[in-house]
C-alpha cells in the first residue's frame, strides 16, 4: 500500500511533471485567496489583504521545493537539474571547458593506452579454451627452456598435468614453386593443438599420432594471417606440397583467425611438427639431452582439482628424479608455474608495464591538481553567485553537488575524449609492425574492460578535482562577499591552489625527469663499447640447410662463399659467425667450461659460462674487434688440426688471471676436450647492451660447422650496392640460396628496440607532464594577472617599471615552478628505482640530466607565463579604471 | 502570539492527521482547524504545512482531490486513508502513553521517591 503510493506519487512526478507543478502553485494559490479572504472580512481592503497573506504563508518557492522534494525520487530529478545548470555554466566559458576536457583526454587516455598494454601482454588468458588452468613452466630466470628428452621425461612422469605440449621456433625458406621466401613458425609436438583444444579453419591439424620418431610427419599448418597474404584465402591449399628448406611438406590446414598461437606478441605463420625439424634446420633435438635449447616453453592444462602448487611440486619431483638419472647432462633449475605466453617475457614485461602504469597514474594525478586549481578559481570567481544562492535560500549541499555535477560531467566528456584517441591508437598499434619481416605484434584491442576502467578513472578524478573547492563553498559568508565585490582582496597568504600547483609541477618535474633518463639511457646504451664497429658492416645471413646442403658440405661452402665476397671491389674483410652475429636476436649460447684438470664434467664443477661463438678466420678484423693478444684463427685450423680458442679479456682474467697469461693455457670444454687459448681479444656486449661484463669464447667454424650463420662484410661506400653485389655473387655459387642481406647498424635496431619504446613511452608521458604544467602554470598567472587588473594598472599609472609590474604579476607564479621543480626533481631522485622497471641505467644523479630538466622546467614556465606577461604589461590603466 | 507553544519535532503530522480525520480539509483549514481544536494556542507557520501534507501523501496516509471550498474557490482537499485512520490511531495512543509518563515523571513528589 505504502509502496504503491510512493511510486504512485513517483510516477505522477515524472510522467506529469508540469501537471505536478500546475499543481503545486494552484494549490498555493487558493491557500493565500482563502486567507486574503479571511483577512477582508476582518476589515482590510483586497490588496493590503492579499499581501498581508502573502507575507504570512513565508518564502513560497522554499516551501514549494520542500513540498516537491517530499513527493520523493528527487535525487534522477535533481541530477537532471545539475546536469542542465553545469551544461549551461560550461558552454559560458567555453575556453576553461576546452582547457580541462583536454587536459582529462590526455591523461585518461593515456592510463587507457596503458591499461590496454597491460591487459594485452599480462592480464588477458590466451585466447585459446580453458585457458584459466593453463600453466607453462618456467626454468630458473623466467626462461622455459629444456631439452626435448627431459621434456618427453616430465610429460610421461607427471601426474598433474591433462597432456604437455611444447614448441621452439621454426625459420624457413618457404617455397611455393617461385622464389623461396623466408616464413617464421613454431615448430611444436604433436599434440600441440589437442591440448589447446583449439580447431582448424580448413583441414585437420597434425596429432601424436602423426608421429613415428623423427621425420615422420612432413605436415604443416598455416596461421590465418599467413595463409590470407601469402596464399591469398586459396581453399585448395589443403593438400598441397610445399617446399621447406628444399625438404616437401604437405599443408593440412589452417587455423582459426583467432588463433595466434602460444606467445603473446609473436604471430607464427606456419605450425609444424617439431620431430620434423631435424629434417629442416638440422637441429638434432630428439636425442641430446644436454641440449637445453631445444624446446622453448612446455605447457598444459591442470588436471581437474590439482592446484598449481601440487602440480609445481610433481614437476620438481620428477625433475629431481631426472637429475639423479642423467647427472651429466641434466643442468635445468628448479621451475616455476606461470601462464604461458610470455614465458621468458614475464619479468621485463611485468616492470615495464608496472612502471608505465604508475607514470601514467602520476599523469592524472598532475591533471587532477591542475583542474583541482582551475575547479578552486573558478570557485573564487563564481563566489557571488554562490553567495547569492546561498542567500536565496539554496542549501550549501545543493550547491557542493551542482559543482561535483559540473566536475564529473567535465570528466566524463574528457573521459570520452581520451578512449576514443587511445582506441584510434590501439588500433595502429594492433597492426604495428615494429621490427620489419618478424611477426612481433602487440596483441591490444579494446575490451569491456578498458572502456569500464576509463569510465571509472573519470568519474573518480571528476571528485577528486571536483571536492577542492568544497572547503571555499562550506566557509562562503554570503554577507561578506556580496559586500565585498568581486575585486576581493589580493591573496597573500598560502592557498590550496598554490599547494595543487606546486604538487602538480613536482609530479610533473617527475615526469620529465624520467624522460630526460630516458632520453639519457638510450644514448647511453647507443654509445657503449660494443666490443665490434657495426658501422660500414653489412650482414649475410645464409641457412645452407635451406638450400639442401648436408652437414659435411657446409665448411667448404662457407669456405667459397667468404673468398667469394673478398673479391667484390670496396670489401676490406669478410668474416663468419655461426648463427647469429653478437647482439642479434638475443641469440647468443652458452656453454660451460672447466679447468684443464677437471675430470667430472658435470654442470656443478664448471669453472666458467662463457658466450660461445665459432667464427671463420677474418672474423675479428670484419666485426672491428681488436685482437689483444696472440693470433687470430688461419684456415687450418680445422677439424683435423688441435683444439684452439681465442677469448675475451674477461674470461682470460677470470680462468687465468691475465691476458698475457692465457695465451698458450687449456681449458675443457664441456664434450671434455682439451682447448688451448691462442689468442685473446676486446670484451664486448653479447646477449644485449645492458648486460654487465660477461666471458666471452670463440672457437673456430671449421672445427664446428652450423649450415645457418652470418656472414661479415666489411666495406665502404654505398651499402645498397655492396648488398646487390652480394646478393649476385652468391646467387652465382648457388641460386637457391634465401639471401639475407643487411647493414649491421640497421640488425642492432632489433636489439635497441626495447630502449627505444621505453624511451618513446617515457618520452610521451614526459612531454604530456610538460603540457599540464604549461597549462597548469598559465591557469594560475593568467588567473593571478586578471584578478590583479586594478592592480597592476594602478601601478603602471605611478610609473611603475615593466621589471616591477612583471614581478608584481608574475612573480608569484615563478616562485611556485621553482618550488614545483625543485620538489618534483628531489622526488625524481628518489624515484630511480621506480625508473629503473623502465630503462636500464636509469640514473637522475646525472649532471646533464638535472641541467635538463632545469633548463626545460623553467623553458615551460616562460612558455605558459609568457602570454599573462603581455596582459600585463599591455594594461592601460585610462580604460581599466574608467571601467571598474 | 506569546502564550503560543512551539511545536515539538515530529507533531505536526499528528496534527495534521487529527485535524482531517475530522472530516476532508483543504491545507487553508488544516491549519484553521488545528488552530480551533488547540485553542489557538499551537503555531504552525503557513508555508511549512505543505512540505508535511505532501509527504504525508506519499506515505498513502492522505489522500487529495479537487474541490470547491464554502466560498467557492478551487481548493485540494485532503482526507485520511484507511492507513492514515490505522496510523493516527497508533499515533495517538503511543502520544498518550508519552503524555502520560512525562506527566507522571514530573509530577513526582519528593516523598513519593
Amino acid at each position: 500500500m505504502r509502496l504503491l503510493s510512493y511510486i504512485r506519487s513517483l510516477a505522477m512526478k515524472f510522467f506529469h511533471r508540469s501537471q505536478v507543478a500546475q499543481d503545486l502553485d494552484d494549490e498555493v494559490g487558493a491557500h493565500i485567496q482563502l486567507r486574503a479572504d479571511d483577512l477582508e472580512r476582518s476589515g482590510l481592503d483586497r490588496a493590503t489583504a492579499e499581501r498581508r497573506a502573502r507575507l504570512e504563508f513565508g518564502a513560497a518557492e522554499k516551501f514549494k521545493d520542500e513540498s516537491y522534494e517530499a513527493l520523493g525520487g528527487n535525487f534522477l530529478d535533481t541530477l537532471q537539474q545539475d546536469v542542465r545548470l553545469a551544461l549551461r555554466m560550461l558552454r559560458k566559458s567555453p575556453s576553461f571547458t576546452v582547457l580541462a576536457v583536454l587536459t582529462l583526454a590526455l591523461a585518461i587516455g593515456a592510463n587507457a593506452v596503458v591499461f590496454a598494454l597491460m591487459d594485452g601482454l599480462i592480464l588477458r588468458p590466451l585466447n585459446v579454451p580453458q585457458s584459466e588452468n593453463l600453466r607453462g613452466t618456467v626454468y630458473g630466470e623466467d626462461t622455459g627452456f629444456q631439452s626435448y628428452p627431459n621434456y618427453r621425461d616430465l610429460r610421461d612422469r607427471n601426474h598433474s598435468f591433462e597432456d604437455l605440449a611444447a614448441f621452439n621456433f621454426a625459420f624457413v625458406g618457404l617455397d611455393t614453386g617461385s622464389q623461396p621466401t623466408i616464413a617464421y613458425g613454431f615448430a611444436t609436438t604433436g599434440n600441440y593443438f589437442n591440448v589447446l583444444r583449439v580447431q582448424p579453419y580448413l583441414g585437420r591439424f597434425y596429432s601424436s599420432a602423426d608421429e613415428h620418431g623423427p621425420n615422420s610427419a612432413p605436415y604443416l599448418v598455416l596461421s590465418y594471417p599467413y595463409w590470407h597474404s601469402r596464399f591469398h584465402d586459396d581453399r585448395n591449399v589443403i593438400g598441397r606440397v610445399v617446399q621447406l628448406n628444399k625438404h616437401p611438406f604437405t599443408v593440412i590446414g589452417v587455423t582459426a583467425p583467432e588463433f595466434r598461437g602460444t606467445m603473446r606478441f609473436i604471430s607464427p605463420e606456419f605450425f609444424m611438427p617439431i620431430v620434423n625439424q631435424q629434417q629442416v634446420d638440422g637441429r638434432d633435438i630428439e636425442t641430446a639431452r644436454g641440449n637445453e635449447n631445444a624446446i622453448f616453453e612446455t605447457f598444459g592444462h591442470l588436471k581437474a582439482g590439482v592446484t598449481p602448487a601440487q602440480a609445481l611440486a610433481d614437476v620438481n619431483a620428477v625433475a629431481d628424479y631426472l637429475r639423479k638419472a642423467y647427472p651429466k647432462e641434466f643442468g635445468q633449475k628448479n621451475a616455476t608455474l606461470a601462464r604461458p605466453g610470455l614465458t621468458s617475457f614475464h619479468g621485463a614485461v611485468d616492470e615495464f608495464m608496472t612502471g608505465l602504469m604508475m607514470l601514467a597514474g602520476l599523469i592524472l594525478l598532475a591533471a587532477c591538481a591542475n583542474l583541482g586549481g582551475l575547479f578552486a578559481a573558478r570557485a573564487a570567481d563564481r563566489s557571488r553567485e554562490v553567495a547569492l544562492r546561498l542567500a536565496l535560500g539554496s542549501s550549501r549541499k545543493r550547491i557542493l553537488r551542482q559543482m561535483l555535477t559540473e566536475a564529473v560531467l567535465i570528466s566524463l566528456i574528457g573521459g570520452m575524449a581520451g578512449l576514443g584517441g587511445s582506441i584510434l591508437l590501439l588500433h595502429r598499434i594492433a597492426v604495428w609492425q615494429p621490427i620489419a619481416n618478424t611477426p612481433i605484434h602487440l596483441p591490444v584491442s579494446p575490451r569491456v574492460e578498458l572502456y569500464l576502467v576509463a569510465l571509472a578513472l573519470a568519474v573518480v578524478s571528476g571528485f577528486l578535482f571536483g571536492i577542492v573547492p568544497v572547503r571555499q563553498v562550506l566557509r562562503a559568508n554570503p554577507y561578506e562577499i556580496v559586500k565585498a565585490g568581486s575585486s576581493g582582496r589580493a591573496g597573500r597568504r598560502v592557498t590550496l591552489r598554490d599547494v595543487l600547483l606546486v604538487a602538480q609541477i613536482a609530479l610533473c618535474a617527475v615526469l620529465v625527469t624520467a624522460s630526460m633518463v630516458a632520453l639519457r639511457g638510450l644514448s647511453r646504451s647507443m654509445n657503449a663499447p660494443l666490443g665490434f664497429e657495426p658501422h660500414r658492416a653489412l650482414l649475410v645471413n645464409t641457412n645452407l640447410v635451406m638450400a639442401g646442403y648436408g652437414n659435411e658440405q657446409v665448411p667448404e661452402m662457407q669456405k667459397r662463399m667468404i673468398h667469394a665476397l673478398e673479391t667484390i671491389p670496396g670489401v676490406e674483410h669478410v668474416g663468419l659467425v655461426n648463427g647469429y652475429a653478437p647482439l642479434l636476436y638475443a641469440a647468443a649460447g652458452r656453454k660451460n667450461v672447466f679447468k684443464e684438470e677437471v675430470t667430472d664434467l658435470r654442470p656443478a664443477n664448471a669453472a666458467a659460462s662463457p658466450y660461445d661463438y665459432q667464427v671463420s678466420p677474418g672474423y675479428f678484423q670484419a666485426a672491428g674487434t681488436m685482437l689483444l693478444a696472440g693470433r687470430d684463427f688461419t684456415w687450418h685450423d680445422d677439424k683435423n688440426a688441435p683444439a684452439v680458442a681465442i677469448a675475451n679479456r674477461q674470461f682470460a682474467i677470470n680462468m687465468f688471471g691475465s691476458v698475457t697469461n692465457a695465451l698458450g693455457r687449456y681449458f675443457k670444454s664441456q664434450e671434455g676436450r682439451r682447448v688451448q687459448v691462442v689468442g685473446v681479444v676486446e670484451d664486448g656486449k653479447y646477449m644485449n647492451l645492458t648486460e654487465n661484463q660477461e666471458p666471452a669464447v670463440f672457437c673456430p667454424s671449421l672445427q664446428d660447422p652450423a649450415s645457418q650463420s652470418d656472414i661479415i662484410v666489411r666495406a665502404g661506400g654505398n651499402p645498397q650496392q655492396i648488398a646487390a653485389a652480394i646478393r649476385g655473387k652468391l646467387r652465382q655459387l648457388d641460386s637457391g640460396l634465401p639471401v639475407d642481406a643487411a647493414t649491421w647498424s640497421s640488425q642492432l635496431d632489433t636489439v635497441l628496440f626495447p630502449a627505444r619504446v621505453a624511451t618513446m613511452s617515457l618520452g610521451v608521458l614526459g612531454m604530456m607532464g610538460a603540457i599540464l604544467s604549461i597549462t597548469g602554470v598559465f591557469g594560475m598567472a593568467a588567473y593571478s594577472v586578471s584578478k590583479r587588473l586594478r592592480e597592476l594598472g594602478i601601478r603602471i599609472a605611478l610609473g611603475g617599471r615593466r621589471k616591477e609590474v612583471l614581478h608584481a604579476a608574475l612573480g608569484r607564479a615563478f616562485k611556485l615552478l621553482a618550488l614545483g621543480s625543485a620538489a618534483g626533481m628531489a622526488f625524481g631522485m628518489l624515484s630511480t628505482k621506480l625508473l629503473a622497471f623502465v630503462v636500464y641505467q636509469a640514473t637522475p644523479r646525472d649532471p646533464l640530466v638535472l641541467a635538463g630538466v632545469v633548463v626545460a622546467m623553467g623553458l615551460l614556465g616562460l612558455l605558459a607565463t609568457w602570454v599573462p606577461a603581455r596582459r600585463a604589461l599591455s594594461i592601460d590603466p585610462l580604460v581599466l579604471l574608467r571601467e571598474e | 502570539m506569546t502564550d503560543q507553544a512551539q511545536l515539538l519535532p515530529g507533531t505536526l503530522d499528528l496534527l495534521i492527521l487529527k485535524a482531517v480525520s475530522l472530516g476532508p480539509l483543504h491545507g487553508y483549514g488544516v491549519l484553521l482547524r488545528i488552530g480551533q481544536i488547540s485553542g489557538q494556542a499551537l503555531l504552525i507557520e503557513q508555508g511549512a504545512l505543505y512540505p508535511a501534507l505532501f509527504r504525508l501523501v506519499r506515505q498513502g496516509l492522505l489522500k487529495a482531490s479537487w474541490g470547491t471550498s464554502e466560498n467557492n474557490r478551487r481548493a485540494k482537499f485532503y482526507e485520511l486513508t484507511t492507513a492514515g485512520r490505522k496510523r493516527l490511531r497508533e499515533e495517538v495512543e503511543g502520544w498518550n502513553r508519552l503524555a502520560a509518563a512525562i506527566g507522571s515523571a514530573l509530577g513526582a513528589q519528593p516523598e513519593e521517591v
